[in-house]
Formats: C-alpha cells, sequence, structure tokens
C-alpha cells in the first residue's frame, strides 16, 4: 500500500444504547479506541459485535449515548472529505451487482470526492487482485472476490478508521494471509482498526487490544489487564 | 384516573345537552325540515376530527424530533379518534342527503375531500400494523402522517376547486350566509361538545396504547430469554 | 451545495445507468400503461366529445396506478447487497439520495408518458400535437409530483411487510390532488379549443414545492436505522 500517513483518529463510544422494541442489543456500551490502534471484538453471534460496528460506522443512529472520533482533525476533513467517514466491511458486499468492479469504486470515489476517482479506482483494483476483473459485473464474482471488492470499497476514500465485521469470511487461506498484510500496512500507516472475530486466526495476531461483548454490554477488555488469548477464546463456545 | 373519569361524565353530559339543544332548542331550518338538525352533529364531528388530526401531527413531528414513546401513543391515539369523528361525518352525510334530495352521496367538496382525509389515515392505521418493531413503526408512521396532513389542505383546496362544478347541494344550505343566532349558539355548543368528547376519547386510547407498549417490552424481554 | 448536486448527479448516472443496462422497470411500466389505457377503453363508448372529457382523467389514473408499481424497486433494490448504507455513508447530504431519485423516477414515467401519448391520441380519437408543448409542461409537473411523493414513500413502504399492496394504498391519496389538477390541465389542453389552466399549472408547482421541501427536512429520518 501508499506509504501515506493518515491523521491519527481514535473512537470513544459513551453509554451507547441500541434497543430494538424491549430488546437492547447495546446496553451502555462505554470504552475509548485510541487512534492508530488495532482492536478486536469477540463475542458469540448475538453479543452486539455487529451492531456495534454499525454504530459505529454512523449507519445506525444508537438510542442513546453518545460516539464520537477525537483527535480527527474535522477542519481538514469538513463533512466528508477524505478520511470522512469511517471505512466499513461488513457481511455483504455493499455495492451494485449489475454494475463492473470498477464502475463501482468509481461511483464511490466519485461520491466522496476522491480527486482522479478513475486512477484510484485502478489503483485499489490491483491492490486487491480483482484487476483483471475490473470490467465484469460484480454478481459474476465469486464469494471470495466479493469479500476483495468490499473491503476495496471502503478502502477508497482513505478513511482514517477501518471497521471490519468478520474480515476472514469468504477467503481462503492465501485471501486471509493477504489480508493480514493488507491491515498490517494499513495500521502502520495510522489506520485505526476496529474488527469483529469469533476466534483466533492470522488476522487476530495484529491486534494490540481485544474487548469482548456479551449480550450487548462490554464484559472484558485487555485494557484492563485481560490477556489477548483469554478473550479470543473464551467467545468461541 | 378520576380525572379522566371526570372529564368523561362531562362530556358525556356536554353531548346529551348539545344533542337536546339540536334537537328542540334550535330553531328549524325552512327547506329541510327536521333533518336538518343533523347539521349540528356532522359539522361538529368534521371539526372534532379534524382537531384529533391535527393533534396526531403535532405528535408526529414531536416524534421525529424527540423519539419519546409517548408521542407515537399520542399520535395513534388521535388518529384512530379522528377517524371514528371523520366516519361519523361520512355516515351522516348521506343520512342528510338522502330525505332532503334523494341521492346518497353528494359530491360535495367538503365531503368528498372528508372522504380522502378518512383514506389518508386508515393507511396511517394500515401502515401501523405492518412494522413490527416498534420504534421502528413509530417513526414510519409519524412521517407518513407529516407527508399526509401536509397533503390535506392541498385536497381540500384541489377538490373545492375543480370537484364543485357538478350542481350539488350545498350541506350547509344558507348556513354560511347569516345562521340564525340561535342556530349559531347550538352549533358552537355542539361544536364544543364533540371537542371535549374527542379529548376524552384520545386520553383514554391514550392509556390503552401506553399500557401496550409496556405490555410489548415487557413481552420481547421475556422472548429473548 | 455544490456537493449536493455534484452527489445527485453522479447518483442520477448511477440510477440511470443500471436502469438503462436492464430496462427491465422502464418496459414493463410502459406495457402496463397501455394495457390500462386499452382496458378503459373498452369500458365505454368512446365519442369524440366523451374521450375529451373523460380520456385525460383515464389516462392520469393509469399513470398514477403504473407509477405506484414502478415506484416499489426504488428503495427495494438498494436493500440488495445493503447498498442504502454504503450510500449513505458515502454521501454528505442524505438529500443527494432522494434528489436522484425523485430526478430518475420523473424521467422514467415521463419517458413513459410521453411514448403513451402518441397511442392515446389514437385510440381515443383525441388531439394532442396543438398543445404538445404544454402538455409536456403538465406531464413533466404532474410527474415530479407523483414521484417526489412516490420516493418518499417507497422508502417508507420498503421497511415495512406486504410492500406490493402498501405502496398504492399509501400513495394513491395522498396524490388525489395530482389527479384532479392533472386531469383538468390535460382537459383544458384537449379541449375544442384549448386553453391553458393556470390555475392548475400553479396549484401543481405548489404541491411540488410542498412536498420537496417536506422531502428535504425529513428525508434523512426515512434513511435512518
Amino acid at each position: 500500500m501508499n506509504s501515506f500517513k493518515l491523521p491519527p483518529t481514535g473512537l470513544r463510544f459513551e453509554k451507547i444504547d441500541k434497543r430494538y422494541g424491549g430488546l437492547y442489543a447495546l446496553r451502555r456500551v462505554t470504552f475509548e479506541i485510541a487512534p492508530g490502534e488495532c482492536v478486536v471484538l469477540a463475542g458469540r453471534n448475538g453479543s452486539g459485535k455487529t451492531t456495534l460496528l454499525r454504530v459505529a460506522s454512523q449507519i445506525v443512529r444508537p438510542t442513546a449515548g453518545k460516539l464520537s472520533f477525537p483527535g480527527r482533525d474535522t477542519a481538514a476533513t469538513g463533512g466528508n472529505g477524505l478520511h470522512g467517514r469511517p471505512g466499513y466491511v461488513a457481511h455483504t458486499t455493499m455495492v451494485y451487482d449489475e454494475l463492473t468492479a470498477e464502475e463501482n469504486l468509481v461511483f464511490f470515489a466519485k461520491l466522496q470526492n476522491v480527486e482522479q476517482p478513475v486512477e484510484r479506482a485502478g489503483e485499489l483494483l490491483r491492490e486487491v487482485g480483482l484487476i483483471d476483473r475490473r470490467t465484469s459485473p460484480v454478481r459474476t464474482f465469486s464469494r471470495g472476490m466479493r469479500q476483495r471488492i468490499a473491503i476495496a470499497r471502503a478502502l477508497i476514500h482513505r478513511p482514517s478508521v477501518l471497521l471490519f465485521d468478520e474480515p476472514a469470511t469468504g477467503l481462503d487461506p492465501t485471501g486471509i494471509a493477504w489480508l493480514a498484510n493488507s491491515l498490517r500496512e494499513l495500521n502502520k500507516a495510522g489506520c485505526t482498526i476496529v474488527m469483529s472475530l469469533h476466534g483466533e486466526s492470522e488476522i487476530s495476531t495484529l491486534a494490540t487490544r481485544a474487548v469482548r461483548l456479551d449480550a450487548g454490554a462490554v464484559v472484558d477488555d485487555t485494557n484492563s489487564g485481560a490477556s489477548l488469548r483469554s478473550i479470543l477464546n473464551f467467545g468461541v463456545a | 384516573m378520576t380525572k379522566r373519569l371526570l372529564l368523561g361524565i362531562v362530556a358525556l353530559l356536554l353531548v346529551i345537552a348539545a344533542a337536546y339543544a339540536s334537537l328542540y332548542l334550535a330553531p328549524e331550518e325552512r327547506t329541510m325540515g327536521v333533518i336538518q338538525r343533523i347539521f349540528y352533529f356532522h359539522v361538529s364531528s368534521a371539526w372534532a376530527g379534524f382537531s384529533a388530526f391535527l393533534i396526531c401531527f403535532v405528535a408526529n413531528l414531536l416524534y421525529v424530533w424527540r423519539r419519546d414513546q409517548k408521542y407515537d401513543w399520542l399520535g395513534v391515539s388521535a388518529a384512530e379518534v379522528g377517524l371514528a369523528f371523520t366516519t361519523v361525518v361520512l355516515i351522516t352525510g348521506p343520512i342528510w342527503a338522502h330525505p332532503v334530495w334523494g341521492i346518497w352521496w353528494t359530491w360535495d367538496a367538503r365531503l368528498t375531500s372528508t372522504f380522502i382525509l378518512w383514506l389518508l389515515y386508515v393507511s396511517y392505521l394500515l401502515l401501523r400494523t405492518l412494522v413490527e418493531e416498534p420504534d421502528r413503526r413509530a417513526l414510519l408512521s409519524s412521517l407518513f402522517g407529516i407527508f399526509a396532513f401536509l397533503d390535506v389542505p392541498l385536497v381540500f383546496g384541489a377538490i373545492r376547486w375543480w370537484r364543485t362544478q357538478h350542481p350539488s347541494p350545498v350541506i350547509l344550505g344558507g348556513a354560511n350566509s347569516g345562521l340564525d343566532p340561535t342556530m349559531k349558539m347550538v352549533f358552537f355548543f355542539s361544536a364544543f361538545a364533540m371537542h371535549i368528547l374527542m379529548i376524552f376519547l384520545v386520553m383514554e386510547r391514550y392509556e390503552v396504547e401506553k399500557m401496550a407498549g409496556e405490555v410489548e417490552v415487557l413481552r420481547r424481554e421475556v422472548e429473548v430469554v | 451545495m455544490a456537493t449536493l448536486f455534484a452527489n445527485s448527479a453522479t447518483l442520477l448516472g448511477k440510477e440511470l445507468r443500471t436502469e438503462f443496462r436492464s430496462r427491465e422497470l422502464l418496459t414493463t411500466t410502459i406495457v402496463f400503461v397501455l394495457m390500462v389505457v386499452v382496458l378503459f377503453s373498452f369500458t365505454f363508448d368512446p365519442s369524440t366529445a366523451e374521450s375529451r372529457r373523460f380520456g385525460p382523467g383515464l389516462l392520469w389514473l393509469a399513470f398514477l396506478f403504473a407509477a405506484s408499481l414502478m415506484l416499489q424497486p426504488c428503495f427495494l433494490r438498494e436493500q440488495n447487497n445493503d447498498t442504502l448504507s454504503s450510500l449513505r455513508l458515502a454521501v454528505s447530504d442524505p438529500f443527494a439520495i432522494f434528489l436522484a431519485k425523485v430526478g430518475a423516477n420523473t424521467l422514467f414515467l415521463l419517458v413513459t408518458e410521453l411514448l403513451m401519448l402518441p397511442i392515446f391520441a389514437v385510440l381515443y380519437n383525441v388531439p394532442v400535437l396543438p398543445e404538445l408543448p404544454w402538455l409536456i409542461v403538465v406531464l413533466f409537473l404532474g410527474s415530479l409530483g407523483i414521484s417526489v411523493a412516490g420516493t418518499a414513500l417507497s422508502a417508507i413502504s420498503a421497511q415495512a411487510r406486504m410492500r406490493e399492496l402498501l405502496l398504492p394504498l399509501l400513495l394513491l391519496p395522498l396524490l388525489t390532488p395530482v389527479l384532479v389538477a392533472s386531469t383538468e390541465v390535460t382537459v383544458g389542453l384537449m379541449d375544442r379549443e384549448p386553453s391553458v389552466q393556470w390555475k392548475g399549472i400553479g396549484f401543481l408547482v405548489v404541491f411540488d414545492l410542498v412536498f420537496l421541501t417536506a422531502l428535504w427536512l425529513f428525508g434523512e429520518y426515512l434513511l435512518e436505522e
């Protein structure tokens, strides 16, 4: 990846609640992520990892509480300039099946005022290894390719925060090795990474910190002394 | 509890008094005879219904702004009560029209617009039954409620301007042009009584909705466990 | 502000590109309107005088029905792969998403209507050429009104059950003013002595502005999660 430096941005969750009817997906979640950290969110299915990531990405509005990004120079980034919103990779690709890989990336680049959108799209396609499928519609992509185009979309605007919901899904061992390397490079360039994982893998080795969720609440944090390994393994049934 | 009960009794008394006044105190109208007395009931229901929809609109705005469930409860209560009064208007219209003009429905501007109003709020309630999650239901129906209410003056305007070319009987007779003073008093008293009744019904319905909302929260919590 | 229009343009480009690649929305809408127009013509014996009087209303009714079907995929499509979320992340002002969709929907409706016009003229023996420029104006204003309301309500119905039935149910009463005003203007234009109904045109402009403003104020809540 490019050797540019990203503006250091952290995340602060203050008493975040998310309620769906009578069900609390998140309960008074409060913790802070320092700029440049690589954090793993661990927990069983339904513990609130996905919801917390969606709140962090600002797609989901919390029922109560406050989300902020300390360290982000809002004057420089403005409403949605470069580095603006967090990059978010979810379970779905969040790109258009009927458009080609290149069309999708150029489209999202243009929306976020990325300079030279076509060149930037090409650059990313090269990095994720999809350059020779640039003119293929995304609906023809395999599971692994879909994950890669999703990653490309998330990175198009050089976000200083990257949110990743179960990154290893759909990738073969080569893919996982490539992703681990990419994340390492991004983290080195200053990107704050938050990812939800089920258990240990090559990707979890990147983590500098882990937070475990259960039933929507924070139950463990390496910051308070627990070991990374114990947090990661506790989540696995 | 007792405050509401008191209001209910007052409302009932007022409505009975208004009915009495409409039937016995108001002078008989020249051309239409006894059936014209339904006008007091018909038009006051329309006004009360409209006030209820106005309450619904304000509640909808407040919900979108504040996201407090009680505004959603108020909105649905006001909408239902408004719909009830509007239904009365739509039923008393033909009851009045038939003996006087020999037809069941008059394409009178106000009646037609009221019909559309009725359809809009039926849709509002229907929408609510089709969204399960309570917060989502509240938000979506509030937004539709806002759009619907903004539409109301446009509906009335369009129909008044372009759909009264049929020679339709004017429901109010010579009402707008100088109503007899006693008639005027009876009418405003009826309108007042209807409004008190409306407020009472909205409050009662609100309590039911509030209880239902609380039960639903409990039920969902239990389901999770 | 500049970003809003730039974003809307980019989004509009995407909407048009997606549609012209498959053309499924346009073709099905055109065929549907054609069927409705033809079926309507079976229900009465179109003498020239009657056609001029009733034809425009039936035409607009056909457009309304078609629109209430055509507008469903609007936000439903964005649920595939959750592209609505990526749009919301990428765009600074969510109103851009609406502007683009309203633009695209208005365009699709307009294309359908212009293609239908000659067919309607032939089937109902009504002249459309003499006042074509004004017809295009009223088609545009009416379609804009239908699109603004329809796009907003489509965002609502996409989040509810039974959305295929729900959207028409919500949309049709709301669009009554557009139906009435557009029909009146069109009747005036297709009359033996054509005239431009300025009141109608002005009314449609007001309708469009009211709902565009409402969409601008409340749009982001329609997309909220």
